[in-house]
């Protein structure tokens, strides 16, 4: 006997808000916090892609063919190896989107690769973005803030992305000799994007002194050992004093200052009112900003318990769930919605693009917009609908009623529920499914 | 499927014949094997959403229609803006100019209560049986069964799908070819409207969607209306598309088609303009395209079912039965309506609400896979399995 739990809404807002929807076949999880708070703990390991030290040699690889007029190295398709390479990074990250059983887990990776943005239109970055992800972001996105930020500020794609690399301290040795300087980029960045903020009162001062504590973080890409490289002969020498916190020289002194803006109280508004408008709402309420920043500061930034914090907010349980998808959410909850079987994962990277979220492809440092006013554009609703009747001239047969029962439940409308039924074909009603409001948001 | 109340209705009906010949009477008489079958085309365009059979080939001449059809009764052949004639009884919609022009040649039949062997009143169940050719549900569709038989003449394979995706009908064993041009793929403008509609629920939505269909050229003012959607060609030029690959000698000998935007449930009499026009507009490009390959094609049109005999209380029509299939091609028997036609006076109707079927949808596609393709008796019955009540049709077929 089928019995309805009371409860059995939670099952789907907690796989629709938290997550990626439910993949076709997959039942609502029946303890959804349980569900939840299962994934902080015990993860699935990362998609396998390139390393590194694998991403600089194919591209150097690559690079040096070009110069030297000939072909460039070859995948055993016929394609360029470094290009082949890259796609399969990015075919590994849709694959996992597309099958993951811990969507809330996925969701905090792409929210935290979104808030730490490097972008594919950084060219030389392209072959390690995967390995950034796998490297900085993944082993810390339950784990403590600071790392984080520190993993991130010396990871190779950061580094070039943020041009840190060439980075030179007017008073180092390198930068006495070849009149070369500071780049304030990632200092920027840090404070303005990853840490504490305008909001956290900073000035010019503070970026340039914090981007001279950044001299010397550089890139090997050649020699091994390849990756991150201290060069002691472009640092800048002397006191720093960043946010009237005073620092020395020396690698150590700049993972101290970023621990330190890491862990300062402004950080923890920062990224409290983020978080709750990712996984709250546009306008987050006070008291949801407020909780979070109070577990933000009591664990001194414990991402797995502000996750845990997350799932216990009652605003983010509250109906109608009116957080517009963006594209990297939609095109995902869609795919699995209709159950787009995983050896076609390529179908997320061209809808990503047909909707203007390109993979890995942020336009700026500070990632993708996170919000109706953004994602609910004209052009960008016309082709959400475009895209979506095309995904779903994918589909050979179907229930519609059936997908759209298993996608939505208790959260689909009736007039939803209508217009699926009554719909002309398998394609119209499954367009209508995924272009009905209840849908297009989380 | 309820035989029963099938057979009972064959004993009551009128048994009109309308056209030319008593072709379909002639029983399972074979036609002389003139041509290679492989120089044979034959594409199926399924109309999804169930076209209304009643409208696109209006029976003026059955006493029954005026009353049941009413505001969806066009003026009788000759009067303005009338129905184009189809020899007496039967008037075509004055939006099948390109049709009409084929019936004239002797290029096109039009085919009238007819219907699938089920009875479902469901979208999805109908086009599932109409695409497998069963009455049980299966996960190939008979025109990939029927490719079986069909040798691809070329590096081409032998079947080909024309738009987005595989339709059922054409997955199956037999692997087929897929052609769709990019960037064409676009809702229906019927589709569009309503997933304007579903925004109604959210203001925030609303009011985007509206503007975004604003600048594409929709008039949200006259919805229902036709009006001037950018991508109006779309059909026609994926028909254009499959004429092309068809004329070539070495490509493809079947192709399938669809065509949705046919679930008239209101305004009926403005929102079927929409896809009519595209159908019409569709099969003359296809003919061109086809150029002299066109004299060795047929072209069959079928939808998963017909509509409500009576208007409904949105000068709409609801899910019926009884619905009307089209033939045309250089290599078809046509200038005439083929239908064994039931009536529609009261007790004569389906359920007291549909068109009573009286044909079985698969003896004409199996008459067309025996006496077009040339496919031997087996290959046809594995095409559509469990079928010996529904005889492959004879004469749709030049000689």
């Amino acid at each position: 006997m089928l019995v309805v739990r009371p409860m059995s809404v939670r099952g789907y807002i907690a796989a629709i808000r938290f997550g990626y929807g439910l993949r076709l076949g997959e039942a609502p999880p029946a303890d959804p916090e349980a569900w939840l708070v299962g994934q902080i703990d015990n993860p699935a390991p990362p998609p396998q892609g390139l390393t590194v030290a694998e991403g600089f040699e194919l591209a150097l690889a690559d690079r040096a063919a070009r110069r030297a007029n000939m072909e460039a190295p070859r995948a055993p398709n016929g394609r360029a190896a470094l290009a082949e390479a890259i796609r399969a990074d990015m075919i590994a990250q849709a694959h996992r989107a597309l099958t993951t059983k811990e969507g809330y887990r996925e969701r905090l990776v792409d929210f935290w690769m979104n808030h730490f943005t490097v972008s594919r239109r950084v060219g030389a970055i392209q072959p390690i973005i995967g390995a950034f992800q796998r490297d900085a972001i993944r082993p810390h996105v339950t784990g403590r803030f600071a790392d984080m930020v520190v993993a991130v500020a010396r990871h190779p794609a950061m580094l070039v992305y943020l041009d840190n690399q060439n980075s030179t301290g007017p008073a180092s040795p390198v930068g006495e000799r070849r009149r070369r300087g500071l780049n304030e980029n990632l200092a920027r960045e840090v404070l303005e994007l990853h840490t504490v903020s305008p909001s956290g009162g900073y000035t010019q001062r503070d970026v340039q002194e914090f981007a001279r504590l950044l001299t010397g973080w550089s890139v090997e890409s050649r020699v091994p050992p390849v990756g991150f490289a201290f060069r002691p002969a472009t640092h800048d020498p002397g006191e720093k004093v960043i946010l009237g916190r005073r620092f020395g020289d020396g690698e150590a002194e700049g993972e101290a200052a970023l621990r330190f803006l890491a862990e300062h109280p402004a950080t923890w508004r920062h990224l409290a009112t983020k978080l709750a408008r990712h996984f709250v709402a546009d306008d987050p309420p006070a008291e949801a900003v407020r909780a979070l920043e109070a577990v933000l500061r009591d664990t001194r930034g414990d991402l797995g318990a502000v996750a845990r914090a997350l799932v216990r907010l009652p605003q983010a349980w509250d109906r109608p769930l009116a957080k517009m998808k963006a594209p990297m959410d939609y095109v995902i909850t869609a795919a699995r919605a209709i159950g787009l079987p995983e050896e076609r994962a390529d179908v997320i990277l061209t809808g990503l693009a047909a909707l203007d979220q390109p993979l890995w492809t942020a336009p700026q440092p500070n990632g993708w917009p996170d919000g109706l006013a953004h994602w609910a554009s004209p052009e960008g609703l016309m082709r959400r609908v475009d895209w979506s009747y095309n995904l779903a001239g994918r589909v050979p047969r179907a229930d519609p009623r059936a997908v759209a029962a298993a996608a939505l439940g208790p959260l689909g409308r009736a007039e939803t529920a209508t217009a699926v039924g009554r719909a002309g074909s398998v394609r119209d009603a499954l367009t209508l499914l995924l272009g009905s409001p209840e849908f297009m948001q989380r | 499927m309820s035989d029963a109340k099938h057979a009972s209705f064959r004993i009551g009906r009128r048994g009109l014949l309308l056209g030319l010949g008593a072709t379909f009477a002639l029983g399972r008489s074979r036609v002389a094997f003139g041509q290679a079958a492989g120089d044979r085309r034959l594409v199926v365009i399924i109309l999804r959403g169930a076209l209304d059979g009643l409208h696109a080939v209006q029976p003026y001449g059955d006493p029954g229609a005026a009353e049941l059809r009413g505001a969806l009764m066009l003026p009788e052949p000759g009067q303005e803006g009338g129905l184009l004639d189809l020899g007496g009884q039967f008037g075509l919609h004055p939006g099948f100019a390109n049709l009409h022009a084929m019936y004239r040649a002797n290029e096109a039949l039009a085919l009238h209560a007819v219907a699938g062997p089920h009875r479902s009143r469901s979208h999805f169940e109908a086009q599932d049986l109409l695409e497998t050719g069963a009455s049980r549900s299966m996960t190939s569709g008979w025109l990939n069964r029927a490719l079986q038989a069909v040798p691809s003449a070329g590096p081409s394979r032998a079947g080909i799908a024309i738009g987005a995706g595989v339709p059922l009908l054409l997955r199956g064993p037999v692997p087929v070819g897929a052609y769709a041009p990019p960037g064409l793929d676009r809702p229906s403008e019927d589709l569009m409207y309503r997933l304007a509609e579903l925004q109604g629920a959210d203001p925030r939505l609303a009011a985007p969607f509206a503007e975004g269909m604003r600048a594409r050229g929709f008039a949200m003012q006259t919805l229902g209306a036709p009006s001037n959607d950018p991508d109006r060609g779309s059909f026609p030029r994926l028909a254009a598309a499959a004429g092309r690959l068809l004329s070539e000698s070495g490509g493809p000998r079947v192709a399938a088609l669809e065509l949705g935007g046919w679930d008239t449930h209101a305004s009926q009499a403005g929102r079927i303009m929409g896809p009519l026009r595209l159908l019409d507009d569709g099969i003359g490009q296809l003919k061109t395209s086809l150029g002299a390959a066109w004299a060795r094609t047929a072209v069959l049109i079928v939808t998963e079912f017909g509509r409500t005999a009576r208007v409904n209380g949105n000068l709409g029509t609801d899910h019926g039965t009884g619905g009307v299939a089209f033939l045309l091609g250089g290599a078809v028997a046509g200038g005439r309506v083929v239908a064994d036609w039931p009536g529609l006076a009261p007790g004569q109707l389906f359920e007291n609400r549909d068109l009573q079927p009286t044909r079985d949808l698969r003896t004409i596609a199996k008459g067309l896979l025996r006496d077009h393709l040339r496919l031997p008796e087996a290959a046809v019955a594995q095409a559509f399995p469990d079928s010996r009540d529904a005889p492959p049709m004879a004469g749709l077929i030049r000689a």
